[in-house]
């Protein structure tokens, strides 16, 4: 087996807008603070990977190196839709376990303001109607032939679920948001901090049934940055930085194999089942070891079902799940106690770093007012369609 | 003058979507392919697909891109012989209380747009049976 990794230090800025800050600002914020954090400078970095999506193109890796070091490392720039982050996560790890690297940088980071709607062509008839593309398409079939869009997506990946099992409706996942933004009240660092009851986010303008507004993640700012380090160098550090780092006992990436229908419903179950099924197996724990969850609740509905892929309630059982509040702060598996991408927020290519640090920061016990208390083993699970699926188990340290 | 929306529906008395199929695992495709993402085999045979099914799942969306009428309701079809096809639901009102997952559709055509030249691209959907 290939050496043990620790997350030595991590930081992420608060979600939200920056109008008076670039992503090369955020970045450097969240890189700098993951240094510090970990007691490391720049110096003793032998690698960077830095993920973002909508900026993928623009060398952010190296942008960020010329605010905060260039010390000719070499940089992987890496994008991979919202697995982003935790695709530069297992980049850095990756090359640890190689043996080319004793520590490293992970950064992610987006900018995204106000984007709205993601995906979804707006539709422009041609003057003379000529087939084009893989399908023969005489006009972009956005809303002619189903959807494209991101809360419609997800509505019927939910609703897919409530065909097969009883007991998951409308109001089930209304709960998994009335839920998270319930957690988002005592987190500091989530771009919403407001409270709303049952009958709020039901009642909320519909985006795509059974979506609402208050079931949708919005866009928005941030960015969050790992330093990891491998076993070997680790031994060589401090009591105090052994004691707060946070082993990751399991890193998995996987895509979506072929199913049936997959070509016109974007699978993001089996996926996930495989990611979860490997991790457990790498970390030898099972979800119920798990003390918290951070999961990629895009949507409300995207949540619900993670349940059931991540093996958190019986086979079947999502619904039940959220009706007898299982995934509450006070429940048997809390989930998403940061607010969730729903209102801590998804600026898409931090979003898999920042879960980690969420994970991580309970993990240590320095989660202030949200805090899981006796926390010691956390799973972070985030998804890209396309698609791409990274699931992280980490635990608490054990060495005081 | 028609032309289809899109190439693998294929118009006539009787409008039929048409999958292209693989010779040898049977997994059924819509569109140009280059080889098969189930089994990786670089053959494949056009099939007609059944214009009945059943509802597996479907969203109401009422918000898109500026120029796209909402709400409609988007679905995924599961035809009768096993083929998942995705295509908006028609002649069905956008209420949650008026659509039943697993209900009967059937294929049904409609005009979707005139080109300058008088030409009528067609689109297809499914309607209640």
């Amino acid at each position: 087996m290939a050496q043990d990794i620790w997350v030595l230090g991590t930081h992420m800025t608060a979600f939200g807008r920056y109008p008076d800050q670039d992503a090369v600002d955020l970045a450097t914020t969240a890189a700098l603070g993951a240094l510090d954090d970990g007691g490391v400078t720049i110096s003793d970095m032998d690698l960077l990977s830095c993920g973002t999506l909508f900026q993928a193109n623009a060398g952010m890796g190296q942008q960020v190196q010329k605010q905060i070091g260039q010390t000719g490392i070499p940089v992987y720039n890496v994008s991979n839709a919202c697995a982003t982050g935790a695709t530069a996560l297992r980049t850095v790890i990756m090359a640890i376990r190689a043996g080319e690297a004793d520590m490293g940088l992970a950064i992610g980071v987006e900018q995204m303001g106000k984007m709205g709607l993601l995906a979804g062509g707006t539709r422009k008839e041609k003057n003379v109607y000529e087939p084009s593309g893989r399908y023969g398409a005489v006009m972009p079939i956005d809303g002619i032939l189903g959807t494209d869009t991101m809360p419609g997506v997800f509505a019927q990946a939910g609703m897919e679920y409530a065909n097969d099992n009883d007991g998951v409706g409308f109001e089930q996942f209304a709960k998994v948001a009335q839920k998270n933004h319930a957690h988002s009240t005592l987190n500091p660092l989530a771009q919403y901090q407001k409270e709303f009851s049952l009958e709020e986010v039901m009642g909320s303008p519909m985006q795509s049934y059974p979506n609402t507004l208050l079931m949708c993640c919005p866009t928005g700012d941030g960015a969050a940055a790992c330093v990891l380090v491998g076993e070997e160098r680790f031994a060589t550090l401090s009591r105090e930085q052994q004691s707060r780092a946070v082993k990751i006992s399991a890193s998995v990436l996987t895509t979506d194999p072929y199913v049936e229908s997959g070509a016109m419903q974007p699978d993001v179950n089996t996926l996930t089942r495989n990611a979860a099924q490997t991790a457990y197996e790498q970390a030898g724990v099972s979800p119920e070891d798990l003390s918290l969850v951070e999961l990629h609740d895009c949507f409300a509905t995207a949540e619900l079902i993670h349940y059931d892929n991540l093996g958190l309630c019986e086979p079947g059982g999502a619904g039940d799940f959220i009706d007898r509040g299982a995934p509450w702060r006070d429940g048997d598996t809390p989930v998403n106690v940061s607010g969730g991408l729903i209102s801590k927020g998804h600026p898409i290519g931090a979003t898999g770093v920042a879960n980690v640090y969420e994970v991580a920061t309970h993990l240590r016990g320095e989660a202030g007012d949200r805090q899981i208390e006796g926390a010691n083993v956390g799973l972070a699970h985030v998804i890209g369609l396309g698609s791409s699926c990274g699931v992280h188990i980490l635990e608490k340290s054990g060495i005081s | 003058m028609q032309i289809p929306l899109v190439d693998y529906l294929v118009l006539g008395d009787e409008p039929y979507l048409q999958a292209n199929e693989c010779t040898n695992c049977g997994a059924r495709f819509f569109g140009r392919r280059n080889a098969c993402a189930h089994c990786g085999h670089r053959e494949f045979k056009p099939v007609r697909v059944s214009d009945t099914g059943t509802l597996r799942t479907f969203s109401i969306v009422y918000r898109a891109a500026p120029t796209i009428p909402t709400p409609y309701v988007s679905a995924i079809v599961l035809t009768d012989d096993g083929t998942s096809v995705r295509s908006n639901l028609i002649n069905i009102e956008p209420d949650p209380a008026k659509i039943t997952l697993g209900m009967k559709v059937k294929l049904d055509t409609y005009v979707v747009g005139t080109d300058d030249d008088g030409q009528e691209a067609v689109a297809f959907g499914y309607a209640p049976v």
